[in-house]
């Protein structure tokens, strides 16, 4: 083994993905070294090519891509010129992986524990025993609670954090030189991404280990990395130690990204209390099935306001957005448009009633009819509410077309599998303006977006309210969102509404406990923020264990 | 496990219902049939009067109805009724045909309906192993030539005509190198060891007819997992590509395969027909076929019933098992 020189050193990297019958490059002639005990952050929106470079550092290509040339080396190893049982001794064994969903890359079949072992003991490291005695103490480490059974679990009966925790456990089974985190708390929920984080950089330091860490969220990089690398569009942008890179970005592209967290909406004065709200949530309970999901929950949303619902998940937000749109009808309580209560079930309510409320989804993707153009997704609604057919239904859905800023010529007659991630939200948009709604229920319509593209939506959103003067409800779990778009918060925990408040109160202490966590929770672009909250809060009222005790108290 | 001895009691109480539904459709379309016993029996010169007192012997005169009930009592207590050519027979042997003597349908059924099960016994031994092993090999290979080969392989065999199939194992391993015998009848006093042999033929040409569906299931359950996370986390965890396969996509691939094994397995009870004929081996099948030609009701009425309960059964069977491999069941939180 070579004490010599970086541990990976990647040149001139070209990697190919094929689409239909042509092979096109998703990352190009990119150079990568990493020392040592050194971490990595490797930075960019959907498509910038991050995971497919951090597998790339483990000479691995998923199914149809490639790695077209340039070279990968490995402690002195070439990876790419290695045939596969070398390639295999290596991986597992001194370079490991912790993908994104650890919920979907554990297998459902075995306990979490024979996967564990399952490295170490095929590659000759250590015996069964041993390695599971390991898994106990790696468990102990990464702060998982009851760490003696429960890797005798299977991954379904082991909540989301935990996995994750007990997948870093796994990459550390065989003591790696090198771990690739790919996004592994992107699908977390903030109080319980925080313990992760603090859980993974306390490992790899403890073990002195090398690690990639790949993500598209900045805050969580600062907190991770001593090495920032920019990447877009599969082309390296630039790279520098964190610091210099946080206060100091050179190039444009890096500025845009550091800058969209300064887009903030002020905040309206508040609607007096002799004013009907549009919607009014009044004490309302909800089930599925047996089970209480929603508990006396109120809340009102005025004209022209934004108020943006937040909580983690299971918390409820969607079930409510459900009870106001009568998809399922409460148990208790009513909901009241301009002063008029609703019937509880959509199947009950007058196509008047149904018309002034719409609903934006959070996956454009899945929201669409793959099968019918622009024209008419967005048509249909026209004409089933107001009656409008022929020119008269054309011309309209090309007035909201030009609302949401796309060209109908370009437009009109494409499919929704021609768009971008971004274009079909707005198109999302368009068919719940095209009802000529006076509410509109915005479930997470920005949390699969990047985050250029989700400022966008954003501005869009704030600017057809103003000349609209639409009413939002906006189901979230980002606050930076929330901070910048809402003017009331409504917090929700476990189907209950914790707090409620205008969002200029509750963004300034003091408040609920929970309220609280949940803000301290989210990452801040300091470098020092997750140390400094560590030495605050100390390790033990953080993330699932801070909510227990406040459940508990 | 609770909820698993549930879904299974479940699964059982609808078995029943589907067998009970079974039973009326068999008897209704086998009433349904054109001409009677009595007519085919007595031929073209018989007289009404004969016809009619054969009729009346029988019992065939009465309302369907009624007759339904006398044959669903008798089938719950284990009583198939008597053949109506072996009643014959034994009418004028003297013996009392009624009461599960010689006559009656279970003591016709039962060494046939062993023997059936019998080769179908030794078939699946020898065509699921078979089957699994072969998918396995075609999903780890998968794209090579010899997953091209497999493929090929047992899609012929499985298009081709069973009796054909049958023929060419008689000529290469009959006749050419006689290493099998070409007739396989098969009686009570016969040493296991014997049986076998005599079986083999048959039970070789069942294992060309259904190790295609099941080998390609197996191919194609685990071929369908392999973009799945967890099977690239074992990838990345350098598990060798056999063991990747058999351990990690295998296990979760499971509840297809089953499914269609048991369709496989039903269909070796019951769609034997052919190769019973061309290898002479005294199976359900071939008296099934008799049974009809002469119109001998029960016993075609019983073998419906067999086939039905057996189908039926091994379905239950798969789903029970393809609910028992899903973790998330076995193992609620």
């Amino acid at each position: 083994m070579s004490q010599s020189g970086p541990l990976v050193k990647i040149r001139n990297i070209h990697i190919e993905g094929r689409a239909d019958e042509i092979w096109l490059e998703i990352v190009r002639n990119v150079d990568l070294d990493l020392d040592r005990g050194e971490v990595l952050g490797l930075i960019g929106e959907s498509g910038a090519g991050k995971s497919t470079l951090g597998l790339a550092a483990m000479g691995f290509a998923r199914d149809g891509c490639r790695i077209a040339s340039g070279t990968v080396e490995f402690d002195g190893i070439d990876l790419i010129a290695a045939d596969a049982v070398t390639r295999r001794s290596l991986l597992g064994k001194r370079i490991a992986y912790v993908a994104q969903s650890a919920a979907a890359s554990f297998n459902p079949a075995h306990k979490l524990i024979n996967q564990h072992t399952e490295a170490p003991v095929e590659h000759g490291v250590m015996n069964r025993t041993k390695s599971q005695a390991d898994a106990i103490e790696l468990y102990r480490r990464l702060r998982l609670p009851n760490p003696e059974e429960i890797g005798f679990r299977y991954p379904h009966q082991v909540s989301g954090g935990q996995l994750q925790r007990a997948m870093t456990a796994m990459a550390m089974s065989c003591r790696p030189d090198l771990i690739i985190f790919d996004e592994p708390t992107t699908a977390l929920d903030v109080t319980t991404q925080i313990e992760v984080l603090a859980a993974i950089r306390d490992i790899v330091e403890q073990f002195n280990t090398a690690a990639i860490y790949i993500t598209h969220d900045l805050a969580v990089v600062a907190q991770m990395a001593d090495r920032i690398k920019v990447l877009l569009r599969g082309d390296q942008v630039e790279e520098s130690d964190t610091r210099s890179m946080l206060s100091d970005p050179q190039e444009d592209y890096t500025k845009s990204l550091w800058a969209v967290r300064s887009f903030r909406r002020e905040q309206k004065p508040l609607a007096s209390p002799q004013d009907i709200p549009v919607v009014s949530v009044k004490r309302v309970a909800a089930a599925y099935g047996e089970t209480r999901v929603l508990n006396e929950v109120s809340f009102d949303i005025h004209v022209g306001r934004t108020v943006a619902v937040v909580g983690e998940s299971g918390s409820g937000k969607s079930t409510a957005a459900r009870c106001i749109t009568g998809l399922l009808p409460p148990v208790e309580g009513t909901i009241e448009f301009d002063g008029v209560a609703l019937p509880p079930d959509y199947r009950q309510r007058s196509t008047e009633q149904l018309r002034q409320a719409q609903m934006i989804y959070q996956m454009a993707d899945t929201a669409l009819n793959p099968r019918k153009r622009i024209g008419e997704i967005i048509g249909r609604p026209v004409e089933f509410y107001l009656g409008m057919k022929g020119a008269e239904r054309k011309e309209r859905v090309e007035q909201l077309l030009e609302q949401i800023e796309l060209d109908p010529a370009q437009f009109m007659d494409r499919l929704p599998s021609e768009l971008s991630g971004g274009q079909k939200q707005r198109i999302g948009i368009a068919r719940a303006l095209a009802a000529e709604p006076k509410f509109i229920i915005c479930d997470e319509v920005t949390s699969a977006l990047d985050q250029l593209v989700a400022e966008g939506i954003l501005q869009l959103l704030a600017n057809l309210q103003d000349s609209l003067d639409l009413a939002y409800m906006f189901i979230t779990h980002d606050l930076a969102t929330v901070k910048s778009i809402a003017d009331e918060v409504v917090v929700m925990k476990n189907g209950e509404v914790v707090e409620t408040g205008p969002k200029d109160v509750m963004f300034t202490p003091p408040h609920h406990p929970y309220t609280d966590l949940l803000l301290s929770s989210v990452p801040e672009m300091d470098p020092d923020w997750l140390t400094g909250l560590l030495q605050r809060r100390g390790v033990d009222n953080i993330g699932d264990a801070a909510v227990d005790k406040m459940e508990s108290r | 496990m609770k909820a698993i001895g549930l879904i299974i009691l479940h699964r059982l109480g609808l078995g029943l219902v589907t067998l009970f539904v079974v039973s009326v459709l068999i008897f209704a379309s086998v009433n349904m049939l054109p001409g009677d016993f009595a007519q085919a029996i007595l031929g073209q010169s018989a007289t009404p009067e004969a016809v009619q007192a054969i009729r009346e012997d029988l019992g065939l005169n009465k309302h369907p109805v009624t007759r339904y009930l006398d044959w669903l009592g008798g089938v719950l207590q284990g009583d198939f009724g008597v053949s109506f050519a072996q009643a014959n027979f034994s009418a004028f042997a003297g013996a009392d045909a009624s009461k599960g003597g010689i006559g009656s349908v279970a003591a016709q059924l039962e060494p046939r309906f062993k023997n059936t099960l019998f080769l179908a016994f030794v078939s699946a031994a020898i065509a699921v192993p078979l089957s699994l092993i072969l998918g396995i090999l075609a999903a780890l290979y998968r794209n090579s030539v010899f997953d091209r080969f497999i493929n090929v392989a047992t899609l012929s065999s499985i298009s081709s005509p069973e009796f054909f199939l049958a023929y060419i194992l008689i000529l290469f391993l009959g006749v050419l190198n006689p290493l099998l015998p070409t007739l396989s009848s098969i009686f009570p006093d016969m040493s296991f060891g014997e049986r076998l042999l005599k079986t083999m033929l048959p039970a070789l040409t069942l294992t060309l007819v259904v190790t295609a569906h099941m080998m390609r299931m197996t191919r194609a359950a685990i071929i369908n997992l392999l973009a799945s996370p967890y099977i690239e986390m074992a990838r990345l965890k350098g598990i060798n590509p056999t063991r990747v396969i058999v351990t990690h996509a295998l296990p979760n691939a499971l509840a297809p395969i089953i499914n269609v094994i048991a369709l496989n397995l039903a269909y070796l009870v019951t769609g034997v027909v052919v190769v019973e004929v061309v290898f002479v081996y005294p199976g359900i099948g071939q008296l099934f076929v008799d049974s009809v030609k002469i119109r001998d009701i029960p016993v075609v009425q019983a073998c419906c019933l067999i086939f039905a309960a057996a189908y039926i059964l091994l379905n239950l069977t798969a789903d029970i098992f393809s609910i028992l491999s899903n973790p998330r069941l076995r193992h609620p939180k």
